[in-house]
């Protein structure tokens, strides 16, 4: 894939993004978890929150096949997994941009079903707007869609890290390791 | 892995009317359909409890949960009485999230489920 524009806005101190193409096939999605959650490890978040941020990819991907490719097992999917490191003003935290070639939808009119209406299906927008800082779906300029989502570590003493643990609060004192 | 897609649910009766269904693996969309099968399996005439055993489940997503909604109201209509228990903590996280903690019957071990 080109170099985005995204890759654009990187900051010096910042990781480069892995980048890597998926086949549409749900018994992949494991694989794409354990990525994600690894990453997210890294920069600061705990078990429970690597979870979940691994859930959230996972409902993400889940949508593209379900929805985008109609279960289809042979398409692409892009997945790009940017680590932001501790700055002076953040904690760090992750940012995962889901992109594919599957049909385009109108960004507006993606949303979770209303909770009280319990049935099965319909949740995993809600997970990912529950789990992730920041979802933003759009359209990509020729076809497919874009997915961006982020998160922001938690403070150190929040969330203490396995591996490595800093008794500071202060952000840009915390080393992504 | 332990166990092919095909492979990990396991199916347990304990009594005449119960069955204990076990899946052994996490649950995401590439196991639900097998998860599903086996419980629609299980619902039958003569079942009195199900009991779905999610010790072994590190991991679920929507698609488990979806699978789950839909047993509990398969049971409904056929007066099975539904319990899920021994769930690990991200696990229930998820069905917090989901908002669906309430919504099923969940019991901390499986003889809690079974005495329920």
């Amino acid at each position: 894939m080109k170099k985005s524009s995204r890759d654009a806005e990187l900051k010096p101190q910042d990781p480069k993004p892995i980048k890597i193409e998926l086949v549409s096939d749900p018994m992949y999605l494991c694989g794409a978890r354990e990525l994600v959650s690894s990453i997210a490890h890294r920069v600061g978040f705990g078990d429970m929150e690597c979870s979940k941020i691994s859930l959230a990819l996972d409902e993400a991907l889940c949508n593209v096949i379900r929805h985008g490719y109609d279960k289809a097992t042979d398409q692409p999917i892009w997945l790009t997994i940017y680590p932001k490191r501790p700055t002076d003003t953040s904690y760090g935290g992750i940012e995962i941009i889901i992109e594919d070639e599957a049909k385009q939808i109108n960004p507006d009119t993606i949303c979770g079903r209303d909770l009280q209406d319990i049935r099965p299906g319909g949740l995993g927008v809600h997970i990912m707007r529950e789990v992730m800082d920041e979802v933003q779906f759009e359209k990509r300029a020729k076809k497919g869609m874009r997915l961006r989502m982020s998160k922001s570590a938690p403070r150190p003493d929040q969330a203490p890290r396995i591996g490595q643990r800093s008794s500071s609060t202060n952000p840009a004192q915390r080393q992504v390791s | 892995m332990a166990g092919s897609e095909n492979d990990f649910v396991q199916v347990e009766s304990p009594s005449s009317g119960v069955s204990v269904i076990v899946p052994t693996e996490d649950i995401d969309m590439s196991r639900s359909p097998v998860l599903r099968s086996a419980i629609k399996e299980e619902l039958k005439p003569g079942l009195d409890r199900m009991v779905i055993d999610l010790s072994q489940v590190q991991y679920m997503d929507s698609s488990g949960l979806a699978t789950l909604v839909e047993a509990m109201r398969l049971a409904k209509t056929s007066n099975v009485g539904l319990h899920l228990c021994a769930m690990t903590a991200k696990v229930r996280a998820i069905f917090e999230i989901a908002r669906l903690d309430a919504f099923f019957s969940i019991k901390d071990t499986r003889e809690d489920a079974l005495s329920a």
